[in-house]
């Protein structure tokens, strides 16, 4: 199938769901916007702990995974709620989301005067924007617009020998296609960066993939902390992971075999098409969070231990090649690949499995962390709070 | 990268290089582990409870040796590890993110 079913948007962009996203500027904000997004079906919004007391990039940043998130294709209209003194200036964002063309309204908790009128503000106006894309017509999406993120998490041993390599295989068919993919996890490709580096299109993409790298190490020996135990995780080292260099090399098969054309910064908006590496934690939620800013689809979740987690306006989909987890935590997990593990299925058709997964998504089945409305949302923080 | 199972095997070798296998099932001491290296069948005794998806050592390795899976180092032994042992934090560390060697700690 070479076509899916999609939305298309004012800037040209397609997208694979239509919401209607609820954005607080601040932590301040989410209890309104929550109430909002309970009171009107087909809303969804993404409380999160920021927004004030942060300056510079740290502060960047956290207005970009707004913004971003607000961009994604995925969203076809969006209101923002402000407590009206935060740092996160409410306008900016509206006109930085306002440019791809798709409706956005912006609430002010002070100015509307306290939460119950805030509330029944955004209600009044999510009831009306939900409607407006309710009208919005399905169309025919080629597949080579497909921006897919490849993501592990609650890694074990499994990743590494089974539902990695066999979503690199669904990686290379997408690249094969025309369709873009982000990798990211940077701490997870720690020991691993060398392979990398040798698929890299250009000099320049390398140099800054080793920049990335050599920024989150400098970080770490800050600390003064072995990354033992933090990543890998105790969960991953039950499961069999001894070093992060061993979850790296493990890590890094999901994204295929295709050349790296190129590498960005978290929540910055993917700059074309092939396969890209985003700077990001290893960490599942913020990760997510940044792909889903950045302006993919969807994103290919390996796990080995389990995990419930989704996103906010993205669906994500969950493979795993760990055969008792996959039966264990069967509400949360779409893709089986264990049968990789006793010679049964071959890396191909495992990976055509996950092909097959991907395509269906994207053309409108729900995963099970959207059945089970799992809407994770997390920003990355790289300055102190004030 | 990763090489594909063979039915049959109790533990995979991902790289010729390699100095451990991944456990397919869950290897008790004693235990003969079947896996395949360079297209013969070979075994190993398990001198350690195995679980699965923790690895076994397939050669001796003297203390500091760097470890390989993958046919890329995962870590430094930190004692010497003999044939058949369990490979994991008791006995391999990390080299890399080692804020704790830090000359800045």
């Amino acid at each position: 199938m070479d076509h899916i079913k999609g939305y298309q948007r004012a800037n040209g962009e397609y997208g694979i769901r239509n919401h209607l996203l609820v954005i607080p500027t601040v932590i301040c904000a989410n209890q309104v916007c929550n109430r909002i997004s309970q009171s009107v079906s087909g809303t969804v919004s993404i409380p999160h702990q920021h927004g004030c007391s942060q300056i510079g990039a740290d502060k960047v940043r956290t207005f970009e995974t707004l913004a971003g998130t607000g961009r994604n294709p995925n969203v076809g209209a969006v209101i923002i709620v402000s407590l009206g003194c935060e740092v996160i200036n409410p306008h900016e964002l509206a006109q930085s989301i306002g440019e791809t063309g798709k409706p956005v309204e912006v609430i002010d908790i002070q100015e509307v005067g306290g939460s119950v009128k805030a509330i029944q503000k955004g209600i009044e106006i999510a009831k009306r924007l939900r409607a407006g894309l309710d009208q919005e017509p399905v169309v025919d999406v080629p597949i080579s617009e497909l921006r897919i993120g490849v993501k592990c998490g609650g890694s074990d041993a499994t990743s590494g020998m089974a539902s990695n390599p066999a979503l690199g295989v669904a990686s290379d068919i997408l690249i094969a296609k025309g369709g873009t993919v982000v990798i990211s996890e940077t701490t997870e490709i720690i020991g691993a960066e060398h392979v990398m580096a040798a698929r890299c299109s250009t000099p320049e993409v390398a140099d800054k993939l080793y920049h990335f790298i050599e920024r989150f190490e400098v970080e770490i020996n800050r600390m003064g902390a072995d990354m033992r135990g933090g990543n890998p995780s105790p969960g991953n080292i039950a499961g069999g992971l001894s070093t992060i260099e061993e979850k790296s090399l493990g890590c890094i098969s999901k994204c295929g075999t295709s050349p790296l054309v190129g590498a960005f910064e978290y929540a910055e908006a993917v700059p074309g098409k092939g396969l890209y590496f985003m700077d990001s934690p290893g960490n599942d939620i913020e990760c997510v969070s940044g792909m889903a800013a950045s302006g993919v689809h969807l994103v290919c979740f390996t796990t080995g231990r389990g995990t419930p987690t989704g996103a906010a306006v993205i669906p994500v989909i969950k493979i795993t090649g760990n055969e008792r987890v996959f039966k264990s935590m069967n509400d949360n997990l779409d893709v089986d690949v264990s049968a990789m593990l006793n010679g049964t299925l071959g890396l191909n058709e495992a990976g055509e499995a996950i092909w097959q997964e991907i395509v269906e998504v994207a053309d409108g089945k729900e995963t099970k962390a959207e059945i089970l409305g799992h809407q994770e949302f997390s920003i990355n923080r790289i300055g102190p709070t004030l | 990268m990763a090489g594909e199972v063979v039915a049959g095997a109790d533990a995979l070798v991902v790289d010729e290089k390699d100095h451990v296998a991944t456990a397919l099932k869950d290897i008790a001491a004693g235990d003969t582990v079947h896996y395949r290296s360079k297209d013969q069948l070979v075994t190993v005794v398990a001198l350690d409870p195995i679980p699965f998806g923790h690895k076994i050592a397939l050669v001796d390795m003297e203390e500091g040796t760097h470890v390989k899976k993958y046919g890329e180092v995962i870590g430094r032994a930190t004692i010497a590890i003999e044939r058949g042992r369990h490979v994991h934090v008791h006995n391999v560390e990390g080299i890399r993110g080692r804020g704790d060697q830090s000359q800045e700690a």
